[in-house]
């Protein structure tokens, strides 16, 4: 089975350390099977959470993004996510005039106990990518574009990302 | 012309113990104002006020900081003032406000596209109550005011200054009209459509940053992160994501914050509809936070704060 399912996509994660990587961990620890498009990337907390972080993420050609932390009053640094949920929720009701469909991100809140919950969150959310497919690209290649790089392909030079 | 002459006798009252009073004089033609910093009373002989003094005069404060200057304001101008005062950017005691009641300014692209040509060198605008009169080359052209209006007073809710050290004027009435059909009409739109659009005119973008610069509210200046390198959170690449990105940047970091002066979208040298973004951030702070920048003196902006149980934010089930 080759490293990378072509039918993979790419979805990136943003957990805090506290609560939800935790309970990402807490998921594996339990052996509980759950797609494997999402990357997670560990932050100390989901108030250091930029909401520039996901539009990066979603321009640079990220399928989705996950954003989870630990629940509302149970943040290790007191209130970080009292900060996060506000800015996470004004991200999510603007995507919409971008273009960007707003069901490409979401945030939600999981603590280290909860192994199964993530599980669920994982799997309902991979679905949902899965179901919209690949995100369309904010800077589409041109039919010369595209020409081009069949050309190059014909010539027995493959594309540039493979060799 | 009295409003005018109120504003100069207010202006001499005051000048003596300020650095200078920012308001607005002709620009290279007639149909352009530029801003006017006045420093004598000679500079008064200089100053315009009306339909054509487009720019908000609030940008220049924070590079006063620290110093006792005076600034004109139309209503629109005047929030600014109150959200860089609320956010501790400019001292109240340190600014002097000669605040105008204003009847609306034109926008220049309208204008342009109302013209049969370009017009080039105006020689001569003649301002009525309901009409403008611009000679180009010889040629006299009428506008109706209402045709050529900047879309922010259509819709406009605070056309007298909310803060004010000197009120000139008489009091005008809001807007009836609360939102735009541009505006309705893009939301409107498919996601594929608007991200179409998004693709479309930002390729346009040359990212002079002349939004970020005339935006009262971007205060980082050398600072901003579109133009550091470490964090690197952009690349010079000019394409329609790193420009879109850019944009991002800017509404995000003025997310209750943005008063809706409509700086951006006329700096833009490209007609980019950046207000489109905008208001709808605006918006959605309004609906979540029940939020207006600048309305009033002694708000937070709603993401420097945190309710521990927010009534409009719900969890969305999972």
């Amino acid at each position: 089975m080759p490293a990378q399912d072509i039918r993979e996509l790419r979805i990136v994660g943003f957990l805090c350390n506290w609560c939800s990587y935790g309970g990402a961990d807490t998921a594996g620890v339990g052996r509980f099977t759950q797609p494997t498009d999402l990357r997670i990337i560990r932050v100390p907390c989901s108030g250091r959470i930029d909401p520039l972080f996901i539009v990066r993420s979603l321009l640079n050609g990220a399928d989705g993004v996950l954003v989870s932390g630990c629940h509302p009053r149970d943040c290790h640094y007191a209130e970080g996510n009292f900060y996060a949920r506000r800015r996470l929720e004004l991200l999510k009701r603007f995507l919409p005039v971008t273009g960007i469909d707003a069901r490409r991100f979401e945030y939600t809140w999981v603590s280290a106990s909860e192994g199964q919950r993530w599980q669920h969150v994982v799997t309902e959310f991979t679905h949902r990518i899965h179901e919209l497919g690949p995100a369309p690209s904010f800077n589409p290649m041109s039919e010369v574009d595209w020409n081009a790089l069949a050309l190059q392909a014909a010539q027995g030079q493959g594309c540039p990302c493979h060799g | 012309m009295s409003q005018l002459d109120d504003l100069k006798s207010a202006i001499k009252d005051r000048l003596g113990e300020l650095e200078c009073v920012i308001g607005w004089e002709q620009g290279y033609d007639a149909l352009h104002a530029t801003p006017l910093f006045i420093r004598t009373e000679a500079d008064l002989d200089r100053l315009v006020i009306g339909p054509l003094a487009v720019h908000n005069l609030a940008t220049y404060l924070t590079a006063y900081k620290g110093k006792k200057i005076g600034v004109v304001v139309k209503g629109c101008d005047s929030r600014s003032v109150i959200e860089l005062v609320n956010e501790n950017l400019v001292n109240r005691d340190d600014i002097v406000v000669f605040g105008l009641c204003c009847d609306g300014v034109v926008s220049q692209p309208k204008i342009r596209a109302a013209l049969p040509a370009d017009p080039g060198f105006v020689e001569s605008v003649t301002i009525g109550t309901d009409e403008l009169k611009i000679t180009v080359a010889g040629q006299t052209v009428t506008l109706k005011k209402s045709d050529v209006l900047a879309d922010k007073c259509r819709v406009c809710q605070h056309p007298n200054a909310i803060i004010a050290d000197v009120l000139i004027g008489t009091k005008q009435n809001p807007a009836g009209a609360n939102s735009l059909a541009c505006q309705e009409e893009f939301e409107a739109k498919s996601d594929a459509e608007k991200l179409a659009f998004w693709q479309e005119t930002m390729s346009r973008c040359i990212r002079c940053y002349a939004c970020r610069n005339a935006c009262p509210m971007c205060v980082c200046r050398d600072y901003c992160i579109a133009t550091s390198r470490d964090p690197l959170w952009l690349s010079q690449d000019n394409s329609p994501a790193e420009n879109m990105m850019f944009q991002m940047v800017h509404v995000s970091h003025l997310a209750g914050r943005c008063t809706e002066c409509g700086e951006c979208e006329r700096a833009c040298p490209v007609d980019i509809p950046l207000m489109l973004l905008r208001r709808y951030m605006n918006k959605q702070v309004k609906d979540v936070f029940e939020h207006q920048a600048g309305t009033a003196l002694d708000q937070t902006p709603p993401l420097f704060t945190f309710k521990v149980e927010e009534e409009r934010i719900h969890e969305r089930g999972w």
